[in-house]
């Protein structure tokens, strides 16, 4: 599987935020987008989501084959919000993204586990910490199979021992042929990352 | 898509659900009418239908905003939308709109034949009018729908959704009142009005949620 973008540019309410951005991952690579804010990552994530419209250039996935014929089939979407209802438990949560998103991968119970989650799994969603709420976004990410996964701020909010499970996660997902591209301030652990800088646009 | 249906029903019933709010709402409009017109009680009878409908409509449109809205506030809908591509989107709408219509409006029908009798309307009238709400109310909740896709970026988007969707509703209001009445006066006919209000209801349970949907598609930003 192979994810191309080819001199992507992308536009928000009509304004241009970046334009000119390629890059090609193959499976088992990173792209690490970093750059000062208003550079437009969370746009260029979204771009490559399907959620904003590709406003120039290309954007296209390879060998997806029959489960994954687009970049939106193909890909888990981890946005600053952790689309997770605050009066559902968390297992009740993630059952229903492993539900709805279907190719299933791990049980929810499981998935909070490797998140370092077990045993809150029945509290309501609105009663975690801020980390806590993000590792339970992230556990989302492994209820059900995805080979791409676009990660925006993914880290934001872990204390150190999380953030060093989450780069386990990361790279046990790349060893297993999938594909990342995070948007990020902070090191996440990935060695042999491709790196994409983005600035403001002139 | 079953379980869509079922989280959206269980946060209906959970905390800060809409279900009670509609029936309260629905309750005080029809408790009020019998002072505002009056004791007489042959003209309480012949208006009960036609404001039952009014109560009822109105108490439809009170949680539409929050059917998409809720959704987009904590990064759901943008998974709805990625989702496209397995269930089509269109789908995934319809069924947040029939769990919607289950956990928001159907207490509406329910509690109808009960406020009927506020109205003291005979029994035949009471079951016709509980029945055309029950036939014509879900394409209130699809109209719904496609208006609170459009307002769904908007932070107080509750009226302009009633705004937008009331005129769009008059012939669901028009069609089931036109029934309810053809139950009780003796030459008015039920089964025609009943069966274009059935027919209204099937046409717009396809064309709400494709709009909705192309709506949400070109609403994210």
């Amino acid at each position: 599987m192979r994810l191309i973008a080819e001199n992507l540019g992308g536009e928000r309410g009509g304004e241009t935020v970046f334009s000119g951005v390629g890059f090609a991952l193959e499976k088992g690579q990173a792209l690490i987008v970093t750059g000062p804010n208003g550079a437009g990552k969370s746009t260029l994530l979204r771009v490559v989501a399907g959620l904003l419209p590709v406003a120039a250039g290309r954007l296209l996935i390879e060998g997806g084959g029959e489960d994954f014929p687009s970049v939106a089939s193909a890909c888990h979407y981890l946005g600053h919000q952790n689309a997770m209802k605050t009066v559902l438990s968390v297992v009740e949560n993630l059952r229903f993204w492993r539900d709805f998103a279907g190719a299933d991968f791990l049980s929810a119970e499981e998935a909070l586990e490797t998140v370092g989650l077990d045993g809150i799994g029945h509290l309501p969603f609105g009663y975690l910490s801020t980390g806590q709420r993000r590792r339970a976004a992230i556990a989302k990410l492994l209820v059900s199979r995805r080979p791409l996964w676009l990660l925006d701020e993914p880290t934001a909010g872990l204390d150190k021992a999380s953030e060093g499970r989450f780069a386990v996660l990361m790279r046990k997902h790349l060893e297993g042929g999938g594909i990342i591209v995070a948007a990020t301030h902070l090191p996440l652990g990935l060695e042999g990352a491709q790196a994409l800088v983005m600035g403001r646009v002139e | 898509m079953w379980s869509l249906f079922l989280r959206d029903i269980r946060l209906n019933i959970r905390a800060g659900g809409g279900a009670l709010t509609g029936v309260i709402f629905f309750l005080a409009v029809i408790a009020t009418i019998p002072f505002g017109v009056g004791p007489d009680l042959n003209l309480l009878a012949r208006i009960g239908p036609a404001i039952l409908w009014i109560g009822a409509l109105l108490a439809c449109l009170l949680g539409l905003d929050r059917l998409f809205q809720a959704d987009r506030e904590d990064g759901s809908l943008d998974l709805l939308v990625l989702g496209d591509s397995r269930h089509m989107l269109a789908l995934s709408v319809l069924t947040k709109c029939l769990a919607h219509w289950a956990g928001s409006v159907l207490p509406l029908v329910i509690a109808a034949p009960l406020l009927g009798l506020f109205m003291n309307m005979e029994p035949i009238g009471i079951g016709a009018t509980a029945l055309t709400l029950l036939v014509g109310t879900p394409a209130i909740t699809f109209i719904g729908a496609a208006g609170a896709a459009v307002a769904v970026a908007l932070p107080r988007g509750g009226l302009l959704i009633s705004v937008l969707v009331l005129p769009l509703t008059i012939p669901v209001l028009i069609f089931g009142v036109s029934a309810s009445y053809g139950a009780v006066a003796d030459p008015d006919p039920f089964l025609q009005p009943f069966l274009i209000l059935a027919a209204l209801t099937l046409f717009l349970a396809v064309l709400g949620p494709v709009a909705a949907a192309l709506a949400l598609r070109h609403g994210a930003d």
